[in-house]
């Protein structure tokens, strides 16, 4: 049952920084990968659509866990950023003509350097100061989705065509799986990846003490920035993929809300770890559905439910996160990594 | 002129109900620390309780004025008790997030209880328009300007007078040494959640009169940050100020503004101003300059 020593005999950093710390773990993520692709052949269309709702939420959860999480700085713009992702990603396909595989990092590029520029406030600002000037970024570039009509369509929105490769339309949930797994793991690797690296280890030491981290030469303008175009680039893909998967892109996707929505996932599933971004997104998607599911199901007997089913997932939503943060701060990747430690001893665990 | 007089007037009007929750929200920050995104919520809930008494238990509204007062009292106090007393010390992150679940049950409650509707208040006021100068004004502006007026008055000489008053500025200034003095710091904690949601629930019934409830009334709760930063996140008197001054640009652009560029402009100068606050001086007009050490 033991997939690994009970103890740390880890004898370089080399192996401490190590992707797959053991190879039972590497066998375990590449079963689980294969499963994951395996899935879609036995789902039906609505849990295909569930689950591209997820991979998209994993790509934003991640980016957002990146800066706030890695680096500790605040945004309420992740949805604002994830719109102008879309419609960057809707813009160049309608007027250029581009493919998917070149708008989408495309739209991503083109969100980092929005991302960049207002996180240039985030230099003079810090925590509280800096959410508030995220959350008027937020109003902002929503106000310019609806107003900027000649790129943005205004109220009504884009409408573009679905991705397609080689001639093949991704046009169903089936498809678009594929499509969003390969983008999802590629993202969340380059996520695991990044914080392995001098801008990861620098973004920590920001987080935990940015003054100290400035005296020991790590360049706060500039790593600060990165984590915002960086976060921004996470957004932007998300956004484009959720571009490419509805085809319409309207303003009111890309809400205070939805920033909101974003940061309860990072805080539910634990900040600071691309894991705990993954568990989040998964929880926070799934919430709804599942109270959806439910109020169809008792809305037989109790027919006013499914009229008021809208303001109870909103209080439920709010309820999970207070419970959360007041019984389990440290968020789901904590509990797994309880789990996992009762289990490395098993039947042993004292 | 005439216009630009109106748009003074209404300005002044939604300036003093943002001065209103901005000074709950001062209050809350000040004494505890905790960032409160739940302000509108807490207005949005004063503004139901007082329109259901009046309207569906045919309470007279001074008395359904005052019951909610009561009420929102108890509810911010034991909102203190129950969830942001766990959150002493917690990262600013929890904490903004925890006040942004309570603003999302609020609302949910809000919208189970009464629905999504705009409701209106009952005449509780006369219609018929002052006229001053040539000018005719509502008569629930100028009663609204009025109240709000003598509640900040009496929240002034409440902090100068007052033994809890001054014990609740104690724990402001320094938490540890109003410990030391005594002061019991949890209630004052529960105290001026309690006094925040009293404020909140004034403006929300003035609010209410003026222009009929519906549950988009807590996207106030957002306003009062371009409000705070402008007049100093820890300053009484900056929120006053800045709440008049936002409510009377907000309403400026919304009059000069919104016909060059079709609307809109109302709602994002404020975070306009406050971007620029926060570029050139983030502690704002009267914020105390906060000084960090390694």
């Amino acid at each position: 049952m033991s997939y690994v020593n009970c103890g740390n005999f880890k004898t370089s950093y080399e192996k401490d920084a190590e992707l797959f710390q053991t190879t039972f773990s590497k066998i375990l993520i590449y079963a689980f990968i294969a499963a994951l692709f395996s899935v879609p052949f036995f789902l039906g269309d609505y849990y295909l659509y569930v689950m591209n709702l997820i991979f998209i939420a994993v790509i934003g959860a991640v980016g957002l866990n990146i800066l706030t999480g890695f680096t500790g700085l605040i945004s309420l713009g992740q949805g604002a950023f994830m719109g102008v992702g879309a419609y960057a990603a809707g813009y160049l396909s309608l007027t250029y003509g581009l493919p998917f595989f070149i708008a989408i990092p495309a739209a991503g590029l083109i969100t980092a350097v929005f991302g960049a520029f207002f996180g240039i406030p985030s230099l003079r600002l810090k925590g509280l100061y800096l959410s508030i000037a995220t959350l008027a970024a937020q109003f902002i570039i929503e106000f310019g989705f609806v107003r900027l009509e000649f790129i943005t369509g205004g109220v009504t929105g884009l409408s573009i065509d679905y991705a397609s490769l080689a001639g093949y339309e991704i046009d169903s949930d089936f498809s678009f799986y594929f499509l969003a797994l390969a983008i999802c793991l590629v993202m969340t690797l380059a996520g695991v990846n990044m914080m392995r690296t001098r801008a990861g280890r620098a973004f920590l030491s920001i987080r935990d003490n940015y003054i100290a981290a400035e005296a020991m030469g790590i360049n706060l303008f500039r790593y600060k920035l990165t984590a915002f175009a960086v976060s921004s680039f996470y957004a932007g893909v998300a956004g484009s993929l959720w571009a490419y998967y509805t085809t319409i892109i309207t303003p009111e996707n890309f809400t205070i809300g939805v920033s909101i929505q974003y940061l309860s996932m990072i805080i539910i599933g634990g900040l600071g770890s691309i894991l705990g971004s993954i568990f989040g997104a998964v929880f926070i998607v799934i919430l709804p559905e599942v109270l959806q599911s439910f109020s169809d199901w008792a809305g037989g007997y109790y027919p006013n439910l499914t009229q008021i089913i809208g303001s109870i997932k909103e209080g439920v939503f709010g309820l999970v996160i207070i419970l959360f943060l007041m019984f389990e701060p440290e968020g789901m990747v904590r509990r797994w990594r309880l789990i996992k430690a009762y289990w490395k001893l098993w039947p042993f665990s004292y | 002129m005439e216009f630009f007089v109106q748009l003074i007037i209404t300005g002044t009007v939604i300036g003093s109900i943002y001065a209103l929750l901005a000074l709950g929200f001062t209050l809350i920050y000040k004494a505890t620390d905790v960032v409160n995104f739940a302000q509108g919520e807490l207005l949005m809930v004063g503004a139901y309780i007082c329109l259901h008494l009046t309207v569906s238990y045919n309470v007279p509204f001074w008395a359904s004025f005052l019951i909610t007062l009561v009420f929102s009292f108890t509810m911010g106090f034991f909102i203190e008790k129950v969830f942001l007393r766990r959150m002493i010390g917690e990262p600013i992150i929890s904490i903004i997030m925890l006040t942004i679940g309570l603003s999302s049950v609020m609302k949910a409650v809000v919208q189970i209880f009464w629905g999504t509707d705009t409701r209106t208040y009952p005449q509780v006021f006369s219609s018929e328009p002052f006229m001053i100068a040539g000018l005719s004004i509502s008569r629930v502006y100028i009663y609204s300007i009025a109240a709000v007026a003598v509640f900040l008055v009496l929240f002034s000489l409440f902090f100068k007078k007052s033994k809890v008053g001054v014990a609740m500025r104690a724990v402001a200034s320094d938490q540890q040494a109003a410990l030391s003095m005594g002061i019991d710091v949890k209630k004052i904690f529960a105290l001026s959640w309690g006094i925040a949601a009293v404020v909140s629930a004034v403006g929300g019934i003035f609010l209410g009169n003026i222009n009929g409830i519906n549950t988009t009334l807590s996207h106030f709760g957002l306003k009062v940050f371009p409000v705070v930063i402008l007049g100093g996140l820890d300053s009484i008197v900056g929120a006053i100020v800045g709440g008049l001054i936002i409510g009377i640009l907000e309403n400026l652009a919304g009059g000069y503004i919104d016909p060059l560029i079709g609307g809109g402009a109302k709602e994002i100068f404020p975070y306009v101003v406050m971007i620029a606050v926060l570029m050139i001086k983030p502690y704002g007009l009267f914020g105390t300059k906060a000084v960090e050490k390694v």
